[in-house]
Protein backbone atom coordinates (compact mmCIF):
# COMPACT_ATOMS: atom_id res chain seq x y z
CA UNK A 1 0.00 0.00 0.00
CA UNK A 2 0.76 3.68 -0.75
CA UNK A 3 0.46 6.38 1.05
CA UNK A 4 0.16 9.86 1.41
CA UNK A 5 1.03 11.67 4.86
CA UNK A 6 0.00 15.82 4.92
CA UNK A 7 3.24 17.41 6.44
CA UNK A 8 1.99 19.64 9.49
CA UNK A 9 4.62 22.39 9.04
CA UNK A 10 4.74 26.20 10.12
CA UNK A 11 5.99 27.39 6.80
CA UNK A 12 9.87 26.72 8.69
CA UNK A 13 10.03 23.40 10.31
CA UNK A 14 8.17 19.97 10.13
CA UNK A 15 5.52 19.93 13.30
CA UNK A 16 6.04 16.71 15.53
CA UNK A 17 2.59 15.89 14.74
CA UNK A 18 3.70 14.81 11.26
CA UNK A 19 6.07 12.17 12.81
CA UNK A 20 3.82 10.06 15.04
CA UNK A 21 1.60 10.00 11.61
CA UNK A 22 4.72 8.96 9.50
CA UNK A 23 5.09 6.19 12.36
CA UNK A 24 1.14 5.39 11.38
CA UNK A 25 1.54 5.45 8.01
CA UNK A 26 3.98 3.12 7.87
CA UNK A 27 2.20 0.52 9.46
CA UNK A 28 0.28 0.05 6.12
CA UNK A 29 3.00 0.94 3.68
CA UNK A 30 5.22 2.88 1.41
CA UNK A 31 5.57 5.96 2.89
CA UNK A 32 5.43 9.41 0.67
CA UNK A 33 4.69 12.55 2.24
CA UNK A 34 2.86 16.21 0.90
CA UNK A 35 4.52 19.09 1.55
CA UNK A 36 1.82 21.92 0.38
CA UNK A 37 2.47 25.84 0.77
CA UNK A 38 4.61 28.79 -0.42
CA UNK A 39 8.40 28.93 0.08
CA UNK A 40 8.19 25.99 1.73
CA UNK A 41 11.56 24.56 0.15
CA UNK A 42 13.48 23.92 3.94
CA UNK A 43 10.48 21.94 5.12
CA UNK A 44 11.02 19.91 1.96
CA UNK A 45 14.33 19.38 2.37
CA UNK A 46 13.53 18.63 6.49
CA UNK A 47 10.70 16.00 5.23
CA UNK A 48 13.24 14.37 2.91
CA UNK A 49 15.48 13.36 6.17
CA UNK A 50 12.36 12.10 8.15
CA UNK A 51 13.28 8.11 8.64
CA UNK A 52 11.62 5.57 6.47
CA UNK A 53 10.28 8.37 3.78
CA UNK A 54 10.58 7.30 0.35
CA UNK A 55 9.64 10.37 -1.27
CA UNK A 56 8.48 13.98 -0.63
CA UNK A 57 5.64 15.35 -3.00
CA UNK A 58 6.35 18.96 -3.28
CA UNK A 59 3.37 21.76 -3.93
CA UNK A 60 4.92 25.14 -4.02
CA UNK A 61 1.89 27.87 -4.78
CA UNK A 62 0.36 31.01 -3.38
CA UNK A 63 -3.08 28.88 -3.72
CA UNK A 64 -1.08 26.89 -1.03
CA UNK A 65 0.13 29.34 1.90
CA UNK A 66 -2.63 29.58 4.31
CA UNK A 67 -3.57 25.35 4.19
CA UNK A 68 -7.16 26.69 3.02
CA UNK A 69 -8.66 23.24 2.47
CA UNK A 70 -10.61 24.55 -0.13
CA UNK A 71 -7.53 24.79 -2.49
CA UNK A 72 -5.44 21.72 -0.80
CA UNK A 73 -8.11 18.83 -1.60
CA UNK A 74 -8.48 19.15 -5.21
CA UNK A 75 -4.62 19.27 -4.96
CA UNK A 76 -4.88 15.91 -2.54
CA UNK A 77 -7.59 14.50 -4.31
CA UNK A 78 -5.44 14.55 -7.58
CA UNK A 79 -2.16 12.76 -5.61
CA UNK A 80 -4.14 10.00 -4.31
CA UNK A 81 -5.06 8.91 -7.86
CA UNK A 82 -1.47 7.30 -7.43
CA UNK A 83 -1.48 6.65 -3.51
CA UNK A 84 -4.24 4.47 -1.68
CA UNK A 85 -4.21 6.16 1.53
CA UNK A 86 -3.96 9.84 2.77
CA UNK A 87 -2.82 9.66 6.35
CA UNK A 88 -3.47 13.04 8.53
CA UNK A 89 -2.14 14.30 11.69
CA UNK A 90 -5.52 14.74 13.81
CA UNK A 91 -4.41 18.68 13.71
CA UNK A 92 -6.57 21.48 13.46
CA UNK A 93 -5.66 21.52 9.94
CA UNK A 94 -5.75 18.16 9.24
CA UNK A 95 -9.18 17.93 10.25
CA UNK A 96 -10.18 20.68 8.17
CA UNK A 97 -8.69 19.25 5.43
CA UNK A 98 -9.19 15.02 5.28
CA UNK A 99 -13.04 14.88 5.02
CA UNK A 100 -13.18 17.89 2.49
CA UNK A 101 -10.60 15.13 0.44
CA UNK A 102 -12.41 12.03 1.63
CA UNK A 103 -15.85 13.22 0.17
CA UNK A 104 -13.90 14.42 -2.99
CA UNK A 105 -13.01 10.92 -3.18
CA UNK A 106 -16.32 9.68 -1.98
CA UNK A 107 -14.77 7.19 0.54
CA UNK A 108 -15.42 7.28 4.09
CA UNK A 109 -12.76 8.89 6.59
CA UNK A 110 -11.78 6.91 9.87
CA UNK A 111 -10.84 9.34 12.25
CA UNK A 112 -8.33 9.69 15.22
CA UNK A 113 -6.98 6.22 14.31
CA UNK A 114 -5.53 5.00 17.86
CA UNK A 115 -3.98 1.94 16.20
CA UNK A 116 -3.74 -0.10 13.25
CA UNK A 117 -5.09 -3.31 13.07
CA UNK A 118 -4.10 -4.79 9.56
CA UNK A 119 -5.24 -2.79 6.15
CA UNK A 120 -7.89 -1.58 6.68
CA UNK A 121 -9.04 -2.15 9.99
CA UNK A 122 -8.04 0.20 13.02
CA UNK A 123 -9.06 1.33 16.91
CA UNK A 124 -10.55 4.79 17.44
CA UNK A 125 -12.16 6.49 20.51
CA UNK A 126 -16.15 7.14 20.47
CA UNK A 127 -17.90 8.92 23.62
CA UNK A 128 -15.35 11.04 24.65
CA UNK A 129 -12.49 8.21 24.58
CA UNK A 130 -15.51 6.41 27.43
CA UNK A 131 -15.44 3.46 24.25
CA UNK A 132 -12.66 2.24 21.82
CA UNK A 133 -13.79 0.98 18.55
CA UNK A 134 -12.31 -1.10 16.13
CA UNK A 135 -13.67 -0.35 12.12
CA UNK A 136 -13.45 -1.42 9.32
CA UNK A 137 -13.24 0.28 5.71
CA UNK A 138 -14.56 -1.59 2.69
CA UNK A 139 -13.49 1.69 0.72
CA UNK A 140 -11.23 1.39 -2.12
CA UNK A 141 -9.29 4.34 -0.92
CA UNK A 142 -8.44 4.75 3.02
CA UNK A 143 -8.84 8.79 4.14
CA UNK A 144 -6.87 8.80 8.13
CA UNK A 145 -6.39 11.13 10.61
CA UNK A 146 -4.10 10.07 13.74
CA UNK A 147 -4.18 10.39 17.36
CA UNK A 148 -0.47 11.84 17.82
CA UNK A 149 -0.28 10.77 21.24
CA UNK A 150 -1.01 7.37 20.14
CA UNK A 151 2.27 6.31 17.95
CA UNK A 152 5.81 7.13 18.59
CA UNK A 153 7.34 10.03 16.97
CA UNK A 154 9.40 8.55 13.24
CA UNK A 155 13.03 9.82 13.72
CA UNK A 156 13.95 13.20 12.20
CA UNK A 157 17.35 11.62 11.17
CA UNK A 158 18.22 9.20 8.85
CA UNK A 159 15.58 9.19 5.67
CA UNK A 160 16.85 9.80 2.34
CA UNK A 161 13.06 10.90 0.65
CA UNK A 162 13.61 12.21 -2.89
CA UNK A 163 11.81 15.16 -4.05
CA UNK A 164 9.27 15.78 -6.38
CA UNK A 165 7.85 18.86 -7.49
CA UNK A 166 3.89 18.81 -7.95
CA UNK A 167 2.08 21.03 -9.85
CA UNK A 168 -0.59 23.47 -8.65
CA UNK A 169 -4.52 22.91 -9.07
CA UNK A 170 -5.04 26.24 -8.07
CA UNK A 171 -6.89 28.67 -6.37
CA UNK A 172 -10.26 27.78 -6.28
CA UNK A 173 -11.69 31.29 -5.23
CA UNK A 174 -14.40 30.88 -2.90
CA UNK A 175 -12.16 31.51 0.50
CA UNK A 176 -9.23 34.12 1.30
CA UNK A 177 -7.58 33.97 3.73
CA UNK A 178 -7.58 37.43 6.36
CA UNK A 179 -5.14 36.94 9.33
CA UNK A 180 -4.07 35.17 12.41
CA UNK A 181 -3.63 35.15 15.32
CA UNK A 182 -0.34 33.02 16.93
CA UNK A 183 -0.41 33.12 20.84
CA UNK A 184 3.18 33.46 21.73
CA UNK A 185 4.64 30.93 24.36
CA UNK A 186 8.51 29.98 25.32
CA UNK A 187 6.71 26.58 27.24
CA UNK A 188 6.70 23.34 25.36
CA UNK A 189 3.50 23.33 22.93
CA UNK A 190 1.12 21.32 24.95
CA UNK A 191 0.79 18.30 22.73
CA UNK A 192 4.15 17.48 22.86
CA UNK A 193 4.96 18.58 26.34
CA UNK A 194 6.27 15.57 28.55
CA UNK A 195 5.23 17.35 31.86
CA UNK A 196 1.77 19.53 31.70
CA UNK A 197 0.28 21.70 34.60
CA UNK A 198 -3.17 22.16 34.23
CA UNK A 199 -5.89 24.59 35.89
CA UNK A 200 -9.25 24.97 36.48
CA UNK A 201 -12.21 27.09 37.10
CA UNK A 202 -11.11 26.72 41.05
CA UNK A 203 -8.08 29.17 40.05
CA UNK A 204 -10.91 31.97 39.96
CA UNK A 205 -9.12 34.58 37.97
CA UNK A 206 -6.71 35.06 35.26
CA UNK A 207 -4.22 36.42 37.41
CA UNK A 208 -4.28 33.58 40.02
CA UNK A 209 -3.65 31.12 37.18
CA UNK A 210 -0.56 33.30 36.01
CA UNK A 211 0.93 33.52 39.39
CA UNK A 212 -0.05 29.48 40.82
CA UNK A 213 -0.01 27.67 37.87
CA UNK A 214 2.80 29.39 35.96
CA UNK A 215 5.46 29.75 38.41
CA UNK A 216 4.82 25.55 39.17
CA UNK A 217 4.86 24.97 35.40
CA UNK A 218 7.97 26.93 34.86
CA UNK A 219 9.80 24.90 37.40
CA UNK A 220 9.10 21.75 36.18
CA UNK A 221 9.78 23.11 32.32
CA UNK A 222 6.39 22.22 31.84
CA UNK A 223 3.61 22.84 29.21
CA UNK A 224 0.33 24.79 30.80
CA UNK A 225 -3.06 23.55 30.03
CA UNK A 226 -6.46 24.55 31.20
CA UNK A 227 -10.23 23.24 31.48
CA UNK A 228 -13.27 24.26 29.71
CA UNK A 229 -14.09 26.32 32.29
CA UNK A 230 -10.89 28.28 32.74
CA UNK A 231 -10.86 29.12 29.22
CA UNK A 232 -14.81 30.00 29.20
CA UNK A 233 -14.22 32.08 31.97
CA UNK A 234 -11.84 33.79 30.36
CA UNK A 235 -8.45 33.01 32.50
CA UNK A 236 -6.35 31.59 29.72
CA UNK A 237 -6.87 31.36 25.63
CA UNK A 238 -8.87 28.95 24.08
CA UNK A 239 -5.74 27.02 22.57
CA UNK A 240 -5.25 26.06 26.40
CA UNK A 241 -8.29 24.09 26.30
CA UNK A 242 -7.40 20.11 27.38
CA UNK A 243 -10.54 18.08 26.30
CA UNK A 244 -12.83 16.31 24.06
CA UNK A 245 -13.36 19.72 22.19
CA UNK A 246 -9.50 20.85 22.68
CA UNK A 247 -6.74 19.08 22.69
CA UNK A 248 -5.79 15.43 23.58
CA UNK A 249 -2.72 15.14 25.52
CA UNK A 250 -0.68 12.06 26.97
CA UNK A 251 1.95 13.73 28.79
CA UNK A 252 4.25 11.67 31.04
CA UNK A 253 2.82 13.77 34.03
CA UNK A 254 -0.40 15.46 33.73
CA UNK A 255 -1.23 17.82 37.06
CA UNK A 256 -4.69 18.94 37.26
CA UNK A 257 -4.91 21.83 39.58
CA UNK A 258 -8.99 22.48 40.87
CA UNK A 259 -9.91 20.58 37.91
CA UNK A 260 -12.89 18.20 38.84
CA UNK A 261 -12.71 15.98 36.09
CA UNK A 262 -15.85 15.94 33.62
CA UNK A 263 -15.82 13.57 30.75
CA UNK A 264 -15.17 16.32 28.31
CA UNK A 265 -11.87 16.97 30.02
CA UNK A 266 -10.96 13.62 30.98
CA UNK A 267 -11.14 12.58 26.98
CA UNK A 268 -8.32 14.84 26.59
CA UNK A 269 -5.97 13.89 29.17
CA UNK A 270 -6.73 9.77 30.52
CA UNK A 271 -3.94 8.39 28.30
CA UNK A 272 -1.32 10.42 30.89
CA UNK A 273 1.46 8.25 32.10
CA UNK A 274 1.10 9.68 35.76
CA UNK A 275 -2.12 12.05 36.77
CA UNK A 276 -1.36 14.17 39.76
CA UNK A 277 -4.92 15.74 40.62
CA UNK A 278 -4.65 18.79 43.54
CA UNK A 279 -8.40 19.50 44.71
CA UNK A 280 -9.85 20.41 48.00
CA UNK A 281 -12.67 18.12 46.91
CA UNK A 282 -12.11 14.99 47.83
CA UNK A 283 -15.01 13.24 46.30
CA UNK A 284 -14.12 15.13 42.81
CA UNK A 285 -13.91 12.78 39.80
CA UNK A 286 -10.62 13.67 38.97
CA UNK A 287 -9.59 11.47 41.68
CA UNK A 288 -10.88 8.38 39.88
CA UNK A 289 -8.06 8.83 37.72
CA UNK A 290 -5.46 10.34 39.60
CA UNK A 291 -2.44 8.21 40.49
CA UNK A 292 -1.22 10.36 42.86
CA UNK A 293 -4.01 13.09 44.64
CA UNK A 294 -3.71 15.47 47.04
CA UNK A 295 -6.68 17.09 48.71
CA UNK A 296 -6.28 20.72 49.80
CA UNK A 297 -6.16 24.30 49.21
CA UNK A 298 -4.27 25.26 45.82
CA UNK A 299 -3.97 28.61 47.38
CA UNK A 300 -1.72 26.77 50.09
CA UNK A 301 -0.46 23.77 48.26
CA UNK A 302 1.06 24.69 44.71
CA UNK A 303 3.12 27.93 46.05
CA UNK A 304 4.29 25.94 48.82
CA UNK A 305 5.07 22.90 46.21
CA UNK A 306 6.62 25.42 43.63
CA UNK A 307 8.58 27.09 46.68
CA UNK A 308 10.32 23.77 47.37
CA UNK A 309 11.06 22.04 44.26
CA UNK B 1 -30.98 34.93 2.94
CA UNK B 2 -32.06 30.97 4.32
CA UNK B 3 -30.47 28.99 7.02
CA UNK B 4 -30.19 25.44 7.07
CA UNK B 5 -29.18 24.47 10.14
CA UNK B 6 -28.27 20.18 10.32
CA UNK B 7 -28.66 18.55 13.92
CA UNK B 8 -28.30 15.26 15.15
CA UNK B 9 -29.98 13.75 17.96
CA UNK B 10 -27.10 11.87 20.33
CA UNK B 11 -26.71 10.85 24.20
CA UNK B 12 -26.76 13.37 26.33
CA UNK B 13 -23.57 15.07 27.14
CA UNK B 14 -23.60 14.57 30.90
CA UNK B 15 -24.61 10.61 30.64
CA UNK B 16 -21.49 8.33 31.15
CA UNK B 17 -21.41 5.95 28.04
CA UNK B 18 -21.99 2.41 28.95
CA UNK B 19 -20.55 -0.33 26.73
CA UNK B 20 -22.73 -3.12 25.92
CA UNK B 21 -21.92 -6.67 27.00
CA UNK B 22 -21.94 -8.20 23.19
CA UNK B 23 -19.57 -5.53 22.27
CA UNK B 24 -21.63 -4.79 19.69
CA UNK B 25 -21.81 -0.57 20.80
CA UNK B 26 -23.14 1.77 23.05
CA UNK B 27 -26.36 1.07 24.95
CA UNK B 28 -28.69 3.60 24.26
CA UNK B 29 -31.74 1.96 25.47
CA UNK B 30 -33.60 3.97 28.39
CA UNK B 31 -30.94 6.67 28.32
CA UNK B 32 -31.30 10.34 27.98
CA UNK B 33 -30.74 11.65 24.95
CA UNK B 34 -30.41 15.43 23.89
CA UNK B 35 -29.42 17.82 21.44
CA UNK B 36 -25.83 17.69 20.20
CA UNK B 37 -24.65 20.38 22.11
CA UNK B 38 -22.36 22.07 19.25
CA UNK B 39 -25.38 21.78 17.03
CA UNK B 40 -27.41 23.76 19.62
CA UNK B 41 -24.93 26.35 19.06
CA UNK B 42 -25.34 26.46 15.59
CA UNK B 43 -29.22 26.86 15.71
CA UNK B 44 -28.31 29.66 18.24
CA UNK B 45 -25.68 31.09 15.74
CA UNK B 46 -28.83 30.89 12.86
CA UNK B 47 -31.47 32.13 14.64
CA UNK B 48 -28.73 35.70 16.15
CA UNK B 49 -28.16 35.86 11.99
CA UNK B 50 -31.77 35.83 11.98
CA UNK B 51 -32.56 38.84 14.89
CA UNK B 52 -29.90 41.26 12.92
CA UNK B 53 -31.85 40.56 9.76
CA UNK B 54 -29.50 38.82 8.21
CA UNK B 55 -31.78 35.91 7.82
CA UNK B 56 -34.68 35.20 6.68
CA UNK B 57 -35.72 31.66 7.04
CA UNK B 58 -34.17 29.42 9.33
CA UNK B 59 -34.95 25.35 8.21
CA UNK B 60 -33.53 22.62 10.46
CA UNK B 61 -32.59 18.99 9.16
CA UNK B 62 -32.11 15.63 11.09
CA UNK B 63 -31.78 12.60 10.04
CA UNK B 64 -32.25 9.45 12.01
CA UNK B 65 -35.09 7.93 13.64
CA UNK B 66 -38.40 8.83 14.17
CA UNK B 67 -37.56 10.08 17.61
CA UNK B 68 -35.29 12.58 16.06
CA UNK B 69 -38.33 14.74 15.93
CA UNK B 70 -38.01 15.75 19.38
CA UNK B 71 -34.82 17.32 17.95
CA UNK B 72 -36.28 19.26 15.79
CA UNK B 73 -38.67 20.46 17.80
CA UNK B 74 -36.29 21.82 20.30
CA UNK B 75 -34.99 23.57 17.70
CA UNK B 76 -38.00 25.21 16.41
CA UNK B 77 -38.35 26.02 20.20
CA UNK B 78 -35.30 27.60 20.28
CA UNK B 79 -36.50 29.85 16.69
CA UNK B 80 -36.49 28.03 13.57
CA UNK B 81 -38.76 28.23 11.47
CA UNK B 82 -39.49 25.07 9.81
CA UNK B 83 -37.94 21.44 9.88
CA UNK B 84 -37.41 18.37 7.90
CA UNK B 85 -36.68 14.82 9.13
CA UNK B 86 -35.17 12.42 6.58
CA UNK B 87 -36.27 9.23 8.34
CA UNK B 88 -33.95 6.29 8.66
CA UNK B 89 -33.93 3.48 11.40
CA UNK B 90 -30.16 2.46 10.35
CA UNK B 91 -27.23 4.59 11.27
CA UNK B 92 -26.22 7.23 8.24
CA UNK B 93 -22.24 8.06 8.11
CA UNK B 94 -21.16 11.41 7.65
CA UNK B 95 -20.65 11.02 4.30
CA UNK B 96 -23.91 9.69 3.63
CA UNK B 97 -25.29 12.91 5.73
CA UNK B 98 -23.18 15.15 3.73
CA UNK B 99 -25.02 13.70 0.72
CA UNK B 100 -28.16 13.64 2.28
CA UNK B 101 -27.81 17.26 2.99
CA UNK B 102 -26.44 18.33 -0.52
CA UNK B 103 -29.51 16.99 -2.18
CA UNK B 104 -31.79 19.14 0.47
CA UNK B 105 -29.62 22.19 0.04
CA UNK B 106 -30.13 21.64 -3.82
CA UNK B 107 -34.11 21.70 -2.92
CA UNK B 108 -33.41 24.77 -0.59
CA UNK B 109 -30.72 26.75 -2.06
CA UNK B 110 -29.96 28.16 1.30
CA UNK B 111 -27.25 31.08 1.72
CA UNK B 112 -25.62 29.69 4.70
CA UNK B 113 -25.40 26.29 6.06
CA UNK B 114 -24.24 26.11 9.62
CA UNK B 115 -23.54 22.54 11.25
CA UNK B 116 -21.91 21.40 15.21
CA UNK B 117 -18.24 20.56 14.38
CA UNK B 118 -18.10 17.20 15.69
CA UNK B 119 -20.70 15.15 17.08
CA UNK B 120 -20.38 14.10 20.80
CA UNK B 121 -20.82 10.66 19.90
CA UNK B 122 -19.21 9.44 16.88
CA UNK B 123 -16.14 12.24 17.43
CA UNK B 124 -15.58 12.10 13.59
CA UNK B 125 -15.66 16.20 12.98
CA UNK B 126 -16.50 15.36 9.11
CA UNK B 127 -19.77 16.04 7.58
CA UNK B 128 -19.52 19.52 7.13
CA UNK B 129 -15.65 19.72 5.50
CA UNK B 130 -18.01 16.90 3.36
CA UNK B 131 -20.70 18.83 2.96
CA UNK B 132 -18.85 21.67 1.55
CA UNK B 133 -16.69 19.44 -0.45
CA UNK B 134 -19.88 17.85 -2.18
CA UNK B 135 -21.22 21.55 -2.48
CA UNK B 136 -18.10 23.40 -3.69
CA UNK B 137 -18.51 25.76 -1.03
CA UNK B 138 -15.93 27.43 0.81
CA UNK B 139 -16.00 26.00 4.88
CA UNK B 140 -15.32 27.84 8.04
CA UNK B 141 -14.93 25.16 10.53
CA UNK B 142 -14.36 25.35 14.26
CA UNK B 143 -15.75 28.98 14.19
CA UNK B 144 -15.39 31.19 17.37
CA UNK B 145 -16.98 34.13 15.45
CA UNK B 146 -19.48 34.82 12.19
CA UNK B 147 -20.26 38.16 10.05
CA UNK B 148 -22.34 38.16 7.07
CA UNK B 149 -22.21 41.35 4.96
CA UNK B 150 -22.99 41.78 1.18
CA UNK B 151 -22.12 38.31 -0.16
CA UNK B 152 -19.53 36.39 1.91
CA UNK B 153 -18.85 35.77 5.27
CA UNK B 154 -16.40 36.54 7.71
CA UNK B 155 -15.13 33.61 9.82
CA UNK B 156 -12.61 33.26 12.95
CA UNK B 157 -11.32 29.59 13.26
CA UNK B 158 -10.36 28.11 16.21
CA UNK B 159 -6.58 26.56 15.24
CA UNK B 160 -4.19 24.90 17.42
CA UNK B 161 -1.76 27.72 18.10
CA UNK B 162 -4.44 30.43 18.64
CA UNK B 163 -7.06 31.88 15.86
CA UNK B 164 -7.41 32.74 12.19
CA UNK B 165 -9.79 34.66 10.08
CA UNK B 166 -10.97 33.50 6.71
CA UNK B 167 -13.57 35.09 4.14
CA UNK B 168 -15.75 32.62 2.27
CA UNK B 169 -18.08 33.64 -0.87
CA UNK B 170 -21.37 32.83 -0.19
CA UNK B 171 -23.20 30.06 -0.53
CA UNK B 172 -20.50 28.55 2.56
CA UNK B 173 -20.68 25.90 4.99
CA UNK B 174 -19.84 26.60 8.56
CA UNK B 175 -19.39 25.12 11.43
CA UNK B 176 -19.55 25.88 15.03
CA UNK B 177 -17.21 25.69 18.01
CA UNK B 178 -18.11 25.70 21.67
CA UNK B 179 -16.92 29.66 21.85
CA UNK B 180 -19.08 30.73 19.36
CA UNK B 181 -22.04 31.30 21.31
CA UNK B 182 -24.55 30.49 24.61
CA UNK B 183 -27.37 28.97 23.03
CA UNK B 184 -30.88 29.84 24.43
CA UNK B 185 -33.31 28.36 26.39
CA UNK B 186 -36.69 27.14 24.86
CA UNK B 187 -39.15 29.22 27.20
CA UNK B 188 -42.48 26.95 27.35
CA UNK B 189 -44.89 29.47 25.21
CA UNK B 190 -42.35 29.16 22.29
CA UNK B 191 -42.20 24.79 23.08
CA UNK B 192 -46.42 25.53 22.13
CA UNK B 193 -45.74 27.43 19.31
CA UNK B 194 -43.16 24.73 18.05
CA UNK B 195 -45.73 21.95 17.85
CA UNK B 196 -47.55 23.89 15.09
CA UNK B 197 -43.97 25.13 12.96
CA UNK B 198 -44.06 22.55 9.90
CA UNK B 199 -41.78 19.42 9.91
CA UNK B 200 -42.02 17.42 7.04
CA UNK B 201 -40.96 13.60 6.63
CA UNK B 202 -38.81 12.13 3.99
CA UNK B 203 -36.76 9.57 3.54
CA UNK B 204 -33.37 8.58 1.93
CA UNK B 205 -34.81 6.96 -1.20
CA UNK B 206 -36.68 10.25 -2.03
CA UNK B 207 -33.51 11.84 -2.71
CA UNK B 208 -31.84 8.92 -4.60
CA UNK B 209 -29.26 9.21 -2.38
CA UNK B 210 -27.33 6.00 -1.65
CA UNK B 211 -26.35 5.76 2.23
CA UNK B 212 -24.74 2.47 2.70
CA UNK B 213 -22.60 2.17 4.95
CA UNK B 214 -18.68 2.07 4.43
CA UNK B 215 -17.51 1.58 7.87
CA UNK B 216 -18.09 -1.88 9.62
CA UNK B 217 -17.65 -1.73 13.24
CA UNK B 218 -16.24 -5.17 14.43
CA UNK B 219 -16.63 -4.44 18.06
CA UNK B 220 -16.58 -1.67 20.76
CA UNK B 221 -14.40 -2.22 24.15
CA UNK B 222 -14.49 -0.14 27.20
CA UNK B 223 -11.33 1.87 27.30
CA UNK B 224 -8.15 0.13 30.20
CA UNK B 225 -8.90 1.24 33.07
CA UNK B 226 -6.64 3.18 35.43
CA UNK B 227 -5.61 1.84 38.59
CA UNK B 228 -6.73 3.23 42.20
CA UNK B 229 -4.45 5.66 42.65
CA UNK B 230 -2.87 7.08 46.63
CA UNK B 231 -3.62 10.00 48.03
CA UNK B 232 -0.69 11.87 49.81
CA UNK B 233 -1.07 13.90 52.94
CA UNK B 234 0.95 17.11 51.92
CA UNK B 235 3.52 18.81 50.11
CA UNK B 236 6.56 16.88 50.98
CA UNK B 237 5.12 13.40 50.33
CA UNK B 238 4.07 14.65 46.69
CA UNK B 239 7.47 15.63 46.40
CA UNK B 240 8.60 12.77 47.65
CA UNK B 241 6.80 10.78 44.36
CA UNK B 242 7.80 13.38 42.25
CA UNK B 243 11.54 12.46 43.00
CA UNK B 244 10.38 8.56 43.00
CA UNK B 245 8.73 9.01 38.93
CA UNK B 246 12.21 11.20 38.17
CA UNK B 247 10.26 14.48 37.46
CA UNK B 248 12.31 16.33 39.93
CA UNK B 249 15.63 15.85 40.87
Amino acid sequence: MKTLVWVEHDGAAVKDATLSTVTAASQLGDVHLLVAGQGVGAVADAATKIAGVAKVHVADDAAYAHALAENIAPLVAELMGDHDAFVVPSTSTGKNIAPRVAALLDVMQISDILSVEGDNSFTRPIYAGNAIATVKSSDAKLVLTVRGTAFAKAATEGGSGTIEAVGSTGEKGVSTFLSSEIAKSERPELTSAKIIVSGGRALQNAENFTSIIEPLADKLGAGVGASRAAVDAGYVPNDYQVGQTGKIVAPEVYIAVGISGAIQHLAGMKDSKVIIAINKDEDAPIFQVADIGLVGDLFKIVPELTGKL
Amino acid sequence: MKIMVPVKRVLDYNVKPRVKADGSGIDLANVKMSMNPFDEIAVEEAIRLKEKGVATEIVVVSIGEQKAQETLRTALAMGADRAILIVSEDRVEPLGVAKLLKAIADEEAPGLIILGKQAIDDDNNQTGQMLAALTGWGQGTFASAVEVSGDSVTVTREIDGGSETVSLKLPAIVTTDLRLNEPRYASLPNIMKARAKPLAQKTAADYGVDIAPRITTLKVEEPAKRSAGVKVADVDELIGKLKTLGVVA
